[in-house]
């Protein structure tokens, strides 16, 4: 019995753990009905695997059985591997004596597809139900919408689920067509507008009554794989702003491609995953959302690809010296907040702060920016003179050589000669 | 520069920043350090005045404090008590002391400000990382059962955490370094101390039958969604510094 489990569980979390979405934040969740689980705000990690992630779902399949055969996909049709299901009372099991024990801060189901898309949504629906229903938990759900699934079945998951997801899977349609022919973003664009409109809804009516149910409080997700196909950052960056502006998605995941297929479509078996590009990605994305960028700004048609030696920010600031210098000072929050080395958190510190006075290096140093990436974008109280303008060449030749990237010494797509 | 010397507990810090006040008055501001102690060292020019905890000036403090800092300030007043370390007393009392001139506490430019939030911000973290590093094991008799050795004492900051979360079970979380617990039975939550120091890890014969096999489980699905090829032991570390690996389930040996 005990050994049946283990194989399933190492089956079916193996197959999950390509989607990158781990986070359970956004959560809503009150425990006032007397049963396990709270939600909490920021969401919490309550531990990393080896290469850095954070775990902070159980993250599984129901099953990896699958009708379809995409070629970038481990369970795909093709693939020759071990299957397995699970029943719907072993994912209840699993689910509630791990957050028992303070394991995880809730669950995240998906599926491969067996016979149809309704019939693995209802499936789905049937272990969210139970969770919530017959055993009063109030952890963090994270499902996964079926793209195809009847509407009915969406719109009751909705009231169950904290986040719902469906991932684009191929930053472009062209891209999409070549490695999965049967799937589309016309697909997915359906289902996400659907739950959209859900959401919204129901947080119309919550204004007036206050005890309207939660419709999937913590909003939807979804997720490109970067790397399998030749798409450029601006296909990609302009894909996320559409899905973001369009759908109101809480999260956009870039997942760098790791080589599973010997398929001549895409790079081979061995090759290392795109780390660096993602990386940068996620920082693309950042300014996006946080930083008051827009995508145009970041990539567009002369530069379509993000700088894999500099982060966004300062290669954007380097090509619009014209903005700087700002002074810290004086200049309005929008324009502090792009300083390369001056992050959101430090941004409003600087504001609060120099209400009492004006600000000195040493205080920006205690306050936590990145000065050395900073100095030569910004003015303050004793700036030293300088004469003449750097050029752009001058500052990346400093800042890169003032500082050693993390990734310097493995970088993405090189070979160790010894 | 006037030295004050308390006991290092918060009633003793606000104690002392009365009387600060209270020897000094409002117009003209001295220096003055507050010491615990164990972090006085005497010198022959001056004489430290010994703080005596009295809970009625401790109280007035507070509530001054109160007025002129919001929940925010408030918190990390509190935080920064809990780290329990002398030089964050020390930047505590100069801090109250700041915000009682008329100080604002938003100055991030003033370095008592500066070292208040940052020593708050140490001990959130540890409070965060405490929220997600128990783990809990299933005893006999039901209850389930974490040992926890936290860098600061932020057993209060994570009670109300616990105790909304696992309402309806019995647990316990105890603080080995300091010898305390936190009980948690059908809606009561009570401080407790127990007579007899437990082990770092419970022995297998008071476990519940099912605890070797979810365990095991976890330890499982801990491995099976690492992706190789991503492998990053430095960011792994970092974000779970070793000296917790003693408590998490996925860290210890089969």
């Amino acid at each position: 019995m005990s050994d049946r489990i283990r194989e399933k569980l190492n089956i079916l979390a193996d197959a999950a753990k390509y989607d990158v979405s781990c986070s359970s934040s956004g959560g809503t969740r009150k425990n006032d009905n007397g049963g396990l689980g709270n939600s909490h705000a920021s969401g919490i990690c309550h531990t990393y695997t080896e290469d850095g992630r954070c775990v902070s779902l159980l993250k599984i399949l129901l099953t990896n059985h699958c009708i379809f055969d995409c070629a970038f996909c481990v369970s795909r049709k093709s693939n020759d591997i071990k299957r397995a299901a699970f029943t719907v009372q072993e994912v209840v099991s699993l689910t509630m004596n791990f957050y028992r024990r303070n394991y995880i801060e809730g669950l995240f189901l998906s599926s491969g597809i067996f016979k149809n898309a309704d019939f693995t949504m209802e499936r789905l629906l049937l272990v969210v139900k139970k969770l919530r229903l017959e055993e009063r938990f109030n952890g963090y759900i994270h499902l996964k919408t079926i793209p195809g699934a009847d509407p009915a079945l969406l719109q009751e998951a909705g009231l169950y689920a904290d986040r719902m997801s469906i991932n684009l899977e191929m930053p472009t349609e062209a891209s999409l067509k070549l490695l999965a022919p049967e799937k589309s973003h016309e697909d997915v664009k359906k289902p996400l507008a659907l739950i959209q409109a859900g959401i919204s809804q129901f947080s119309d009516e919550r204004r007036l009554i206050k005890a309207t149910p939660k419709f999937v409080p913590a909003g939807q997700s979804t997720q490109m794989v970067v790397g399998a196909t030749p798409d450029s950052d601006k296909d990609i960056m302009f894909t996320a702003n559409s899905f973001y502006k369009n759908y109101g998605l809480k999260r956009v995941y870039y997942s760098g491609y790791i080589p599973i297929s010997h398929d001549s479509r895409m790079p081979v078996i061995g090759t290392k995953p795109p780390l660096l590009r993602e990386n940068r990605l996620y920082q693309a994305d950042w300014l996006m959302r946080f930083y008051g960028f827009d995508v145009a700004e970041i990539v567009n048609d002369q530069f379509p690809h993000l700088d894999e030696e500099l982060d966004p920010k300062l290669s954007w600031a380097l090509r619009n010296l014209e903005h700087f210098p700002v002074d810290i000072n004086t200049a309005p929050y929008r324009m502090i907040v792009r300083v390369p080395g001056i992050g959101v958190a430090s941004a409003q510190k600087i504001v609060q702060a120099r209400k009492s006075g004006k600000l000195h290096v040493f205080q920006l140093k205690k306050i936590g920016i990145a000065y050395n990436k900073a100095r030569y974008f910004i003015r303050c109280a004793d700036s030293p003179q300088v004469f003449g303008d750097f050029h752009a060449s001058q500052i990346k030749g400093y800042v890169l050589a003032s500082g050693r990237s993390k990734y310097m010494r493995q970088a993405a797509n090189q070979l160790n000669l010894f | 520069m006037h030295s004050f010397i308390c006991d290092g507990s918060m009633e003793g810090v606000l104690t002392a920043v009365f009387e600060y006040f209270e020897r000094h008055g409002k117009n003209s501001p001295d220096a003055a350090v507050l010491h615990t102690p164990s972090s006085w060292v005497p010198d022959a020019f001056s004489a430290p005045v010994h703080v005596h905890s009295d809970a009625v000036k401790a109280a007035r403090v507070w509530k001054g404090l109160g007025q002129r800092l919001d929940r925010a300030w408030l918190r990390r007043v509190f935080c920064c008590y809990l780290s329990e370390q002398p030089e964050a007393l020390m930047q505590l009392f100069s801090f109250c002391n700041y915000v009682f001139l008329g100080g604002a506490p938003d100055n991030y430019g003033n370095a008592h400000v500066q070292a208040v939030a940052s020593v708050a911000r140490s001990v959130e973290r540890e409070k965060h990382r405490m929220e997600a590093f128990i783990r809990f094991e299933e005893l006999e008799d039901g209850l389930f059962y974490a040992a926890a050795d936290p860098d600061f004492n932020v057993l209060p900051l994570i009670a109300k955490h616990f105790r909304d979360r696992f309402a309806d079970q019995q647990w316990l979380i105890y603080d080995r370094r300091r010898q305390y617990g936190l009980h948690f039975k059908a809606g009561q939550l009570e401080e407790i101390t127990l007579e007899t120091a437990p082990l770092r890890q419970t022995p297998a014969a008071l476990l519940d039958e099912k605890e070797a096999l979810y365990a095991q489980l976890w330890k499982d699905y801990f491995k099976s969604t690492n992706i190789p090829s991503r492998k990053n032991m430095k960011l792994h570390i970092q974000h779970v510094p070793k000296r917790y690996w003693k408590y998490l389930t996925e860290k210890l040996p089969s």
